[in-house]
């Protein structure tokens, strides 16, 4: 029994290790192939940028972010405050590096959220076909009829203003053009020779779609989601410039913007800023998404 | 003992007026042991009579048989160990995505079976691979190396029937030859019942004891392997058949 054990170990010792090394030579290809194209590099470093902004924001911020200082109002940028100060006082470079935080937490979620939703959706309609797949596209062509900034205002109305709320609501309209194209991708390969191989040996339907299906979904997937992350940076930049995402004294971006622009005419840099923030990141992740799709396509190699 | 037998095999596709018949009243049967051939040409519905004994097709008429039980009333994990195929296209039939560690795992952990690194290592020795294949991925590996992987993935649940979906027809003509002596070998070591498709006369004949003729999703003829020498087929589409690869073998 004992020594049964121990060479079953020793069995999975080296193929867990080769896999891992693998998977990390991967990554390393794919990191080295963004960096090679000038606008997937572009983007690459902002996102690692912002991510590490987000690490080490109280470090890095200078002053307080929700500190009133009603001395200094709406002070334009100088060597003090880089960007100026808001009509409250707070600076704003500071709030723009906590901003960040919100951001990505924002997106973490919904493509938490996101993700496996579509792929589960995706694929399984895409796997079993018939009356199952007519009710999932169905209901996922419903979603993609509204604008997802009304649905999303629509679900926010219903739950209640928060930044929790606006996170659900963007991820509730965010996932159909994501089970959309892993239907797509499954359909094209369920007739495949290797899942009727797989089937023949027996595997259930959920084993085919999670061993054999969900890994050639998952790219494409990946891609999808990394340029839907830009409009989900705008719709919580919108919910939040509506007021109905996050509420003061987070430093939302897009809240930045809606309180800033009563002051706009006559101080730029409390709109200008955090504006140019969001326009930052929102290129950055639909240039580091086409970069992705190029470096993980396979029909590219 | 009759290891496969199908009886009044047929398919129905469409309606009313648009209804057509891909495969009527398909009949044959194989012993335990044997080899046995389907020719015909491109759409004559050799691959079909194939996947449904693979039970990949599900809408047909008829029985079919292995080894005297239908395979509709047999339990599935039962039949996965009595039927395994081998398919056209070594380059679809391997998940790109799966080592052949994975690949040939999969079964063994499906069925639950013991010493499973000792069962992957031998499936690879039997089929002349090296036993470190197993961490290559398959598009490391030539067509011909694919098609091993297949076969001994095919093998590896040890079944007694085999279905051959033409597994040489998307081979260079050396390595057909290989993979063809592989085939006989594996069969005359395990006492396998071979199920060929192919359109190849010369495969068939270098492969199996007897065939049938298809044309237009029907058994015209079931001959031995000897009619195929001497030409002398009771049907005439057979003949010409047979005819039309005599003649092309001596212009080649």
């Amino acid at each position: 029994m004992t020594a049964s054990f121990l060479s079953m170990q020793d069995v999975a010792m080296p193929g867990s290790r080769s896999n891992r090394n693998s998977a990390f030579h991967r990554l390393l290809a794919v990191i080295r192939e963004l960096l090679g194209n000038p606008s997937s590099g572009f983007g690459f470093i902002v996102i690692s940028i912002l991510l590490l902004t987000a690490l080490v924001a109280p470090l890095i911020a200078p002053y307080d972010p929700n500190v009133i200082n009603l001395g200094q109002t709406l002070q334009p940028p100088s060597a003090t405050h880089w960007f100026g100060t808001d009509e409250l006082g707070r600076d704003i470079l500071s709030r723009i590096i906590y901003g960040t935080r919100i951001s990505l937490t924002i997106i973490t979620i919904v493509s938490v959220i996101v993700g496996p939703v579509g792929l589960v959706v995706g694929t399984t309609a895409g796997y079993f076909g018939g009356w199952y797949d007519t009710i999932m596209m169905r209901v996922t062509d419903i979603f993609l009829s509204f604008p997802s900034l009304i649905l999303s205002l629509a679900f926010v109305a219903a739950l209640g203003a928060g930044l929790e709320n606006a996170i659900i609501a963007i991820g509730l309209t965010a996932w159909p053009p994501i089970a959309r194209l892993a239907r797509a991708e499954t359909l094209t390969f369920r007739g495949a020779d290797y899942i009727s191989a797989s089937r023949m040996q027996g595997a259930s339907s959920l084993r085919i779609i999670v061993k054999s299906i969900m890994p050639m979904c998952l790219p494409s997937v990946l891609v999808r989601i990394t340029l839907s992350m830009a409009t989900v940076i705008l719709t919580a930049a919108g919910l939040g410039f509506l007021g109905l995402g996050a509420q003061p004294p987070l430093p939302e971006w897009g809240a930045m913007i809606a309180t800033g622009r009563r002051y706009m005419l006559d101080n730029w840099w409390l709109v200008a800023f955090p504006g140019g923030a969001i326009l930052l990141v929102s290129l950055a992740f639909n240039l580091l998404g086409d970069g992705l799709r190029d470096a993980l396509d396979p029909k590219q190699r | 003992m009759t290891a496969i037998s199908v009886r009044n095999l047929s398919i129905d596709l469409g309606y009313g007026l648009a209804k057509k018949r891909i495969l009527g009243d398909v009949g044959f049967s194989v012993e335990a042991g044997e080899s046995f051939g389907l020719v015909g040409e491109s759409g004559s519905g050799k691959s079909t009579i194939l996947r449904c004994i693979a039970r990949l097709l599900t809408s047909w008429e008829g029985d079919i048989e292995l080894e005297g039980r239908s395979i509709k009333d047999m339990p599935f994990a039962e039949y996965c160990r009595m039927v395994q195929m081998v398919f056209q296209d070594p380059y679809g039939s391997l998940h790109p995505r799966q080592s052949i560690r994975t690949a040939l795992q999969e079964p063994l952990r499906i069925h639950r079976m013991d010493r499973q690194l000792q069962r992957m290592e031998q499936a690879l020795t039997d089929v002349g691979l090296n036993p470190d294949f197993l961490s290559r991925y398959p598009h490391e590996l030539s067509g011909g190396q694919r098609q091993r992987v297949a076969i001994a993935r095919a093998l590896i649940l040890e079944p007694r029937i085999l279905l051959l979906d033409e597994p040489t027809s998307a081979l260079d003509v050396s390595v057909q030859a290989e993979v063809l002596n592989l085939l006989a070998g594996l069969r005359a070591k395990r006492n396998l019942t071979y199920l060929f498709v192919s359109h190849d006369l010369a495969v068939i004949d270098h492969m199996c004891e007897r065939l049938a003729v298809m044309q237009h999703g029907r058994v015209v003829e079931i001959m031995a392997r000897d009619v195929l020498a001497t030409g002398q087929a009771q049907d005439p589409y057979a003949r010409e058949l047979i005819q039309a690869s005599l003649e092309y073998d001596q212009a080649v």
